[in-house]
C-alpha cells in the first residue's frame, strides 16, 4: 500500500514538468504553429530559473524569469516560422541547438566549470493542511513544490480556456481552418504568436520545475528529452488539456516505476524498457492503436494573407 | 517580346544564384557575427577565437585531417536528411538510425571473423540495414497509416537509444566494467593514413555515397519517382507512381545513409560500440547540412566540411581561446535560422526588385 502511494506521489513529480510543457504544446499546435521547440524552451527555463534564484535568492523571481525567457525564446519560433514562413520543424530544431548551445555556453561562462551549477534556494516543499493527514491520500497528493499544485490547477485552467472562452474557440478555429477564420475577421497572425508564446511560457515553468522545483540546480541538458515526451503527450491526449494530463501521469509513474525498480535493484523489465514506454505508447496512438488521434487540419501550415 | 524574355531570364539566374549561394555565405558571416558578440559578452577576443578556429582546421595536414574526421559523419546525415527531403519527408530520426546501426557494426564486427574483404563490406551492409529498418518502420507507419514521420522518427530516436544502452549493458558488453562493446576484428576496421590522424577509409565511403546518392536521384527511374512524389504526391499518383511505396523507399534509404555515420563511427574511431548517454548530434547537425547545401550533394559535402571545421574548431576555442564550445552550437541554430527564412529574404528582396523597376518606369 505504501510502495503504490509512492510510486504514484513520486509519479506525480516526475508528471508536473511535462504537464506545463505539454499545455504549451496544445496551445501552439491547436493554433497551427508545430512546437518541437518545446525542449529546448524548458531548458532556457530551466537555466533561467536557476541563474535568478542563484543571484537574487528568490526562486519565485527564478519561475518568473523563466516564464519570460521561454516566452522571449518561442518568440524567435513565432516569427521565424509566423512571419517568414521558415518551415517549423526547421525552426524547432533550431531552437533546441540555439537552447542547448546558450544554457552550457553561460553556464561555462559563469560558473567556470562545466556540468552543473551550484546548488541554489529551491521553491521547496509546501504540505497541505487536513489532506496531509489523511494517509494514503496525504502521502500521494501532499508535501510536494508548489510547482505541483499549479500544474494541476493549470491543466484545469487550460481546458476552461480552450473550450469555454472566445479565445480558445478562436484558436482552434485558426488551427483548423486559418483562411475560414480570417474570414470572419479573426487575426490569424496575432492569435499564432499569442499562442506560441503561451507554449515558451508554460514550457518555461516546465523548465523552473525541474532546476528550483524538484530539484535545486541546473545541470547541462538537463532537460533530457523530457520537452519531446511532452510532445508525446499532447499527442496521446490528443490535443486536450484533460487528454494530456493522463497522459503525463501515465509517462510519469513509468518513470516512476523505473526509478524503483533501479534502487531497489527488481530487475524484471530493464530499466531501458521503462524509458522506451511513453515513446512506443504515443507511436501506437499515432498509428490508430488506441482511439483515433488526429492533429489539428493546419498545424504546420503557414499562412499568408497575401497568397 | 523577345527583350522581355531576355529579361525574364536574367532575373531566374539571379535567383538562383541568391538562393544557392548568396543567402549560405551570408548566413554563416551573420552567425559569425553573433557568435562574437557573445564571447565579447564574456570578456573573450572573438578575433584570437576564430584566428584559433582557422588554426586548427586548417593548419597543416594533421588539423586538416582531423577537420575531414569531422566532416565525414555530416555527409552521410547530410545526405540522409536531403534524400527524405527530396521525397517530401523531414527525418530527423538520424540520431537513432545512427545509433541501431552503431550497434549492429560493432556487433558485426566484433562477434565475426572472416577475410577483410567480406567483413569490411558485411559490417557496412549490416549497419545500413539496421538504419534502414529504423528509418523504414516511420516511412511504413507514414504511407499506410499516415503517421507523420517528424513525431514518429522523434520517438523512434529515443526508442534507439534506449535499446542501444540496454544491448551494451547487457548482451553485447565486453568482459570487464566500461560500459562498451569488445573492440571489433582489425578485419573490420577502416585503415588510417598517418600515425597521429584518425582519418580512415570513411572519408571515401562517404564520397561514395554522395556520388551515388547523386547518380540515383537524378539518373535512375527511383530518384525520378521519389523526387516526382516530393514535388506533388498528388500529381505522381496520377501519373502512376505509387507514393507509398516510394515514402517507406526514401525513408529506408534515408536511414541506411545516417547508419553509414554510425558504421564509420564504430569501423574508423572508436573501433568500439561505447554505451550513449545521450545523443551525439550528428543526425540534427545533418538536417543543418542539408538545408544549407540546397539538398545537393555537392552542397552537402561543402556544408559537411563547414560544420566539420567548426566542430573541430569549437574545442581548441575552448582550450586556447577560452571561449566555451557551446557557441558553436549558437552559430549553427543562427545558421538554420537564416537559411530556413530564405523564403523572406526573397520576397524581400524581390519587393526591392519591383520598386526598382517602377522607379524605372517612372524615369
Amino acid at each position: 500500500m505504501d510502495v503504490i502511494a509512492l510510486i504514484l506521489a513520486s509519479g506525480l513529480r516526475s508528471a508536473t514538468p511535462l504537464m506545463y510543457a505539454a499545455i504549451g504544446g496544445i496551445f501552439s499546435e491547436r493554433s497551427g504553429v508545430v512546437n518541437i521547440a518545446l525542449e529546448g524552451i524548458m531548458l532556457t527555463g530551466a537555466f533561467t530559473a536557476m541563474l535568478a534564484s542563484y543571484y537574487t535568492g528568490s526562486p519565485w523571481l527564478g519561475v518568473l524569469i523563466a516564464m519570460i525567457a521561454g516566452g522571449l525564446i518561442s518568440l524567435i519560433h513565432a516569427f521565424v516560422s509566423i512571419e517568414f514562413r521558415a518551415n517549423q520543424v526547421v525552426s524547432g530544431v533550431a531552437i533546441n541547438l540555439l537552447a542547448s548551445g546558450l544554457t552550457s555556453f553561460f553556464l561555462r561562462a559563469i560558473f567556470k566549470h562545466a556540468g552543473q551549477s551550484p546548488s541554489v534556494n529551491s521553491l521547496g516543499k509546501l504540505p497541505i493542511p487536513i489532506i496531509k493527514d489523511i494517509p494514503f491520500i496525504g502521502t500521494i497528493l501532499s508535501g510536494h513544490s508548489p510547482l505541483v499544485y499549479l500544474a494541476l490547477l493549470s491543466i484545469v485552467l487550460a481546458h476552461f480556456v480552450l473550450f469555454k472562452t472566445t479565445f480558445g474557440l478562436r484558436v482552434r478555429a485558426v488551427g483548423e481552418h486559418p483562411e475560414a477564420a480570417d474570414t470572419v475577421g479573426i487575426n490569424v497572425k496575432k492569435i499564432r504568436y499569442i499562442c506560441v508564446v503561451i507554449s515558451g511560457i508554460m514550457a518555461g515553468i516546465g523548465g523552473a520545475t525541474l532546476s528550483i522545483g524538484l530539484l535545486d540546480l541546473f545541470t547541462e541538458d538537463m532537460t533530457a528529452g523530457r520537452g519531446f515526451i511532452a510532445l508525446a503527450a499532447v499527442i496521446f491526449g490528443k490535443w486536450t488539456p484533460f487528454g494530456a494530463f493522463v497522459a503525463t501521469l501515465l509517462f510519469g509513474i513509468a518513470d516512476a516505476m523505473q526509478m524503483l525498480a533501479q534502487t531497489l535493484q527488481i530487475t524484471f523489465l530493464p530499466r531501458e524498457i521503462w524509458l522506451m514506454l511513453p515513446y512506443i505508447l504515443t507511436l501506437f496512438a499515432l498509428a490508430g492503436f488506441i482511439g483515433r488521434a488526429t492533429p489539428p487540419a493546419a498545424s504546420g501550415q503557414p499562412y499568408d494573407k497575401e497568397d | 517580346m523577345k527583350e522581355v524574355k531576355g529579361f525574364e531570364w536574367r532575373k531566374a539566374i539571379n535567383f538562383q544564384l541568391l538562393g544557392n549561394l548568396v543567402v549560405p555565405i551570408i548566413a554563416v558571416i551573420f552567425a559569425m557575427v553573433i557568435g562574437a558578440i557573445f564571447m565579447v559578452s564574456i570578456g573573450a577576443n572573438p578575433f584570437e577565437a576564430y584566428w584559433v578556429l582557422v588554426k586548427s582546421s586548417f593548419g597543416g595536414t594533421r588539423n586538416i585531417f582531423e577537420t575531414l574526421v569531422n566532416a565525414t559523419p555530416l555527409i552521410f546525415t547530410g545526405l540522409s536528411v536531403a534524400f527524405a527531403f527530396r521525397c517530401g519527408l523531414f527525418n530527423i530520426g538520424g540520431e537513432g538510425q545512427f545509433l541501431v546501426a552503431y550497434i549492429t557494426a560493432a556487433w558485426v564486427g566484433a562477434f565475426f571473423n572472416m577475410p577483410m574483404w567480406i567483413h569490411i563490406p558485411l559490417t557496412l551492409l549490416a549497419a545500413m540495414l539496421a538504419g534502414a529498418i529504423w528509418g523504414g518502420i516511420p516511412g511504413l507507419l507514414k504511407a499506410k497509416l499516415g503517421v507523420h514521420e517528424v513525431i514518429s522518427t522523434i520517438m523512434f530516436n529515443y526508442i534507439g537509444l534506449y535499446l542501444v544502452n540496454l544491448l551494451i549493458r547487457t548482451v553485447l558488453m565486453a568482459p570487464g566494467t566500461l560500459p562498451a562493446t569488445p573492440k571489433i576484428a582489425k578485419t573490420a576496421q577502416f585503415a588510417r593514413f598517418i600515425r597521429g590522424s584518425r582519418l580512415n577509409w570513411s572519408i571515401f565511403v562517404a564520397a561514395l555515397a554522395a556520388l551515388i546518392i547523386y547518380w540515383i536521384l537524378w539518373k535512375t527511374t527511383i530518384g525520378y519517382e521519389v523526387r516526382a512524389v516530393g514535388l506533388n504526391p498528388f500529381a505522381a499518383e496520377y501519373g502512376g507512381i505509387s507514393v507509398a511505396r516510394n515514402i517507406i523507399l526514401a525513408m529506408a534509404i534515408s536511414g541506411a545513409l545516417s547508419g553509414l555515420a554510425g558504421a564509420s563511427q564504430v569501423m574508423g574511431l572508436e573501433l568500439r560500440a561505447l554505451q550513449p548517454f545521450g545523443f551525439i548530434g550528428h543526425g540534427f547537425t545533418g538536417i543543418a547540412v542539408a538545408l544549407l547545401g540546397k539538398n545537393h550533394p555537392v552542397g552537402i559535402i561543402l556544408g559537411a566540411l563547414l560544420f566539420g571545421t567548426l566542430q573541430r574548431g569549437a574545442n581548441m576555442m575552448q582550450s586556447i581561446a577560452g571561449v566555451p564550445k557551446e557557441v558553436i552550437h549558437i552559430i549553427q541554430a543562427i545558421i538554420i535560422f537564416f537559411v530556413a527564412s530564405d523564403y523572406a529574404v526573397r520576397k524581400i528582396y524581390r519587393k526591392i526588385k519591383a520598386k526598382q523597376a517602377k522607379r524605372e518606369v517612372n524615369e
